[in-house]
């Protein structure tokens, strides 16, 4: 019974102290987190300054109306003796309570448009960057610099299942950070590719929907070179809460040795398509970009989720000729969450995917899917 | 009539039948009540799965994929299922009596209005176990996620949608038909009760936007069957427009919400201060201008979607003057107490959290009508936090003050005060200990509908976890209590019950006979 007792009501209680003292021993980290970061750009201390600013308007004016409440739901009660007076109508206050509150926010429309004039001021940026969303990472493409890459979420699957402890950057790591220069006014072009999706960098005051069809625009410029962390704030399917964005500012110089290193890793690629692949590297290979950007909807173990998402193992495309398991992952399929991976994967990975679905999970084609039969594919549209 | 209605004694066919074929307007609202409530318990059962797997970091009991599908069903069931209905049956049982009339002005559709409701919760829930899963796109089912990317389990979305907005609109048209016509002789509108009034401006919204609402899924239905591209934009549609119909349905959709809530409060406060309501034709004149703004702001829920800046500025003053009527409303309240002779019985305690909480949810949403600074807040706990207020603390606390006050009409039994207490100060303090945390996890950067996040969010997740259980237990306490009452309740036969209470429903014996208002009262 007592150890019954113990079960019930204690360890929950132990729980809650835990709880709270783990709270306050957090105070300092947060302290925080309990309001909106002031980050670092113009944006982002604007929207925190009308934040403050409303903030402290609607806690004078809670103040004053929840204390009058109080106070009269101490002096007014029957217990006390009160006695109910009749009065239900004066002009003159209802008058005053329409009016002051309608100047005080005329009066806050001022600031609020101010901060958003900062939002909307585009123009004359330094460098602009496309940002595209995909289910579920993203794109970022340097215009006129031909760099091009993909930023998705590294935290391993086993961290996120509890089969392994969570590292001190759970759900905050992708495989590769957009980099930005200091000092320099850079201007984001946003869109998505199949679903809607938001990128938001909380520090930058950035948010802003990628919407398939639709390109908008918004603007950082920042002079502090630093990691920033934001997320995906449209749900855009099951894998939202697993595409964050990382940006990483750096000094100019720095900035323009990773522009250069990247360029040269760019040219260095595009002389491995020509090379012939085993059918083991590109197994290996296959298996990796299969995993990371096809398990999401067809199954690590390629029997897909019925009646959303067809099966790969044993299915009439996979056992197919190859031109048209190349049509189907180059091209998509319109008009089904199918996409065209065309522009998110490399010639190499989509012959190593390619390959990867026809031999595994008990597939037995046993051709091998070449990059320049990629290639030959799309030159061939 | 020469019987009353069947009961048990009668045998369970003709029992049976006197629901199924009631044209009743008193059996027709209990109907509609507890209906709301399965819902209400089944939408929170939903809640419950969201935050036990919210309770830590990391994915514990359910996968990204169903936990979507947990969100927008949460969502869905109790906005359509539980608060909607809700207040319908609240309508039903209570607006013949309070302006002397003897039944709805259209008994028959008042039937099928509620008996099509089960269907659509009962085609919308299936799809929970069907090849695919349920819905999983959000309550606001954003295109192209809900059309192109949806399951194909989105067709019986679709059905149900309809099914429900033919409910709504015929519950609606029946309200302004009765209010219009069935008014006893000297019941001029400016004497109607509040939540007659509030009601029917209710009824006018409904009929304005639930006709959009159909459009909207119409739209997907043939984009996802026929080939359309509405919303599809490698066709040449625009996914934006699908916001744009949606919340000019949504956000008449959350006044809908609350101004029948309102209503209540108007009449609750009143009685338990012992004096008039204050500022009578003021409430009238600011809910009629609540309802009207509330069809020129809806794009404030899209702020980052990337309008002109004409457009933004635009809906950003419109939504910051939504404030003074609000407020005009909050202060009639309290002034209404000033002076007064106060108690607190249980549904007063509900009223006076409703005033509090709700203007705390107004606070946060005049914050959210700061376009630069919801460029922060959107999509983030922040908004859940906002909209819990002034939905569960709204209208959720709005609603069970109102079965509270009127339980003893409607039954002639009293409840269990000390119970009804109880409940009050568990779900109060479980309600804040729920929501009141997840604004400080929004500004921290939180994003709804995140099945996981990172480790910085842990602690006030755990807390907001162990509120919604506690918030949760609550209503098992008010189920309880209502069962009770019904059953085991002491009995009251007073016709007034409260102290103060004033109105037409007060004039007829309690319990309220099931026919009232057969010859219509004279109203002075
Ligand atoms: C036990 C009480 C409740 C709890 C614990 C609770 C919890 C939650 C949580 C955790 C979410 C966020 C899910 C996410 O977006 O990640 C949510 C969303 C929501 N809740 Fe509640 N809720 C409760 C009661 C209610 C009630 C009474 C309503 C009725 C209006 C309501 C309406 C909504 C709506 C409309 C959403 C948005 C759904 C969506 O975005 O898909 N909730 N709720
Ligand atoms: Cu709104």
């Amino acid at each position: 019974m007592l150890k019954k007792a113990q079960a019930l009501f204690l360890r929950p209680l132990g729980a809650i102290l835990a709880l709270v003292s783990a709270v306050s021993s957090h105070a300092e980290s947060a302290a925080s987190q309990l309001n909106m970061p002031q980050g670092v750009t113009e944006v982002s201390q604007a929207a925190y300054d009308i934040h403050m600013v409303m903030m402290w308007i609607c806690t004078v004016i809670g103040v004053a109306v929840f204390g009058f409440m109080f106070y009269v739901m101490y002096a007014h009660r029957k217990s006390r003796g009160a006695v109910a007076e009749n009065f239900h109508e004066n002009l003159i206050v209802e008058l005053l309570w329409t009016i002051v509150p309608a100047i005080i926010l005329i009066v806050m429309a001022i600031p609020a448009t101010t901060a958003l004039l900062k939002v909307y001021d585009t123009e004359n940026a330094d460098i602009d960057i496309k940002v595209t969303g995909y289910q579920w990472k993203w794109q970022y493409e340097y215009l006129g610099e031909d760099v091009k890459f993909m930023s998705e979420l590294r935290t391993p699957q086993d961290e996120i299942y509890g089969r392994e402890p969570k590292g001190e950057h759970y759900l905050r790591e992708v495989t590769e950070p957009l980099v930005l220069p200091a000092g320099k006014k850079v201007r984001f072009l946003i869109t998505g590719n199949d679903v809607i999706h938001s990128w938001w960098v909380p520090d930058f005051g950035v948010k802003r929907d990628a919407v398939p069809g639709l390109f908008t625009s918004a603007w950082a410029k920042t002079e502090k070179p630093g990691t920033y962390v934001g997320e995906c704030t449209e749900l855009c399917g099951s894998g939202h809460a697993f595409m964050p964005v990382v940006v990483e500012v750096k000094e100019q110089a720095e900035y323009d040795q990773w522009l250069a290193d990247k360029k040269a890793a760019a040219a260095e690629y595009a002389s491995t398509i020509g090379k012939q692949w085993t059918f083991d590297e590109l197994m290996v290979q296959g298996e990796e970009v299969y995993n990371r950007s096809c398990a999401g909807c067809h199954a690590v173990n390629g029997e897909g989720i019925p009646g959303v998402f067809p099966a790969l193992k044993n299915s009439v495309i996979a056992l197919g000729p190859v031109v048209e398991h190349l049509r189907v992952v180059v091209d998509g399929i319109p008009g089904t969450a199918m996409q065209s991976f065309a522009d998110q994967l490399s010639e190499v990975d989509i012959a190593a995917v390619i390959h990867y679905e026809r031999n595994a999970w008990g597939n037995d084609v046993g051709d091998i899917t070449q990059p320049v039969d990629v290639l030959n594919y799309k030159q061939a549209k | 009539m020469a019987h009353g209605p069947a009961t048990l004694a009668d045998g369970w066919v003709k029992y049976a039948s006197r629901w199924l074929f009631t044209t009743n307007h008193k059996d027709i609202g209990t109907l509609y009540l507890w209906f709301s409530f399965a819902m209400f318990i089944l939408g929170g059962s939903f809640a419950m799965v969201i935050r036990a797997e919210l309770f830590q970091p990391g994915m514990q009991l359910i996968k990204p994929e169903f936990f979507n599908q947990m969100t927008t069903m949460h969502g869905l069931v109790m906005v359509f299922g539980a608060i909607m209905p809700a207040f319908v049956g609240l309508a039903n049982w209570l607006i013949p009596m309070m302006i002397g009339a003897p039944d709805m002005a259209l008994p028959r559709m008042n039937n099928l209005s509620f008996w099509i409701l089960p269907f659509a919760f009962a085609i919308l829930v299936a799809t929970l176990f069907m090849e695919g899963g349920g819905p999983n796109f959000g309550w606001t089912f954003y295109a192209p996620l809900s059309t192109t990317y949806a399951p194909d389990t989105v067709n019986y979305f679709i059905f149900g949608v309809h099914i429900m907005g033919a409910s709504s609109i015929m519950g609606s048209i029946n309200i302004i038909a009765t209010v219009m016509n069935m008014r006893a002789p000297g019941m001029t509108y400016m004497k109607m009760p509040m939540f007659v009034w509030t009601w029917l401006i209710t009824a006018f919204l409904l009929v304005a936007v639930m006709p959009v609402l159909a459009g909207a899924v119409t739209m997907m239905l043939m984009d996802i069957n026929f080939g359309t591209s509405f919303f599809d934009a490698a066709g040449g549609g625009d996914p934006v427009l699908f916001q744009h119909v949606f919340w000019f349905f949504g956000h008449p959709e959350v006044y809908i919400i609350i101004l029948p809530a309102f209503g209540v409060v108007s009449q609750i406060i009143p009685t338990f201060s012992r004096k008039p309501l204050f500022g009578y034709s003021s409430m009238v004149y600011a809910t009629a201008s609540i309802a009207f703004m509330s069809f020129i702001v809806w794009a404030h829920h899209m702020f980052t979607v990337g309008m002109p800046i004409a457009g933004e500025l635009y809906f950003m003053y419109a939504t910051m003057l939504i404030a003074v009527p609000t407020g005009v409303k909050v202060f009639n309240w309290i002034t209404t107490m000033y002076k007064g002779s106060l108690t607190f019985e249980t549904p007063m305690l509900f009223s006076i959290a409703f005033v509090i909480l709700f203007t705390f949810g107004g606070f946060t949403g005049l914050m959210l009508s700061i376009a630069a600074a919801d460029i922060q807040y959107h999509d983030t706990y922040f908004v859940v936090a906002h909209f819990h207020y002034v939905m569960v603390a709204g209208a959720v606390f709005s609603g069970t003050a109102a079965v509270y006050y009127w339980l003893p009409k409607w039954c002639g039994k009293m409840y269990d005060e000390t119970m009804g207490k109880v409940q009050f100060w568990i779900a109060f303090i479980g309600f804040n200990i729920t929501f009141m945390p997840q604004h400080f996890l929004g500004l921290a950067g939180m994003p709804r509908r995140y099945a996981d996040y990172g480790l910085q969010f842990a602690d006030w997740n755990m807390v907001s976890s162990i509120g919604a259980f506690m918030y949760g237990a609550a209503q098992i306490l008010f189920l309880f209590n209502v069962v009770r009452t019904i059953t085991h309740g002491k009995p009251v036969d007073k016709p007034e019950v409260w102290e103060g209470a004033e109105g037409l429903e007060w004039t007829v014996p309690t319990p309220a006979p099931y026919h009232t208002f057969e010859k219509p009262p004279q109203v002075k």
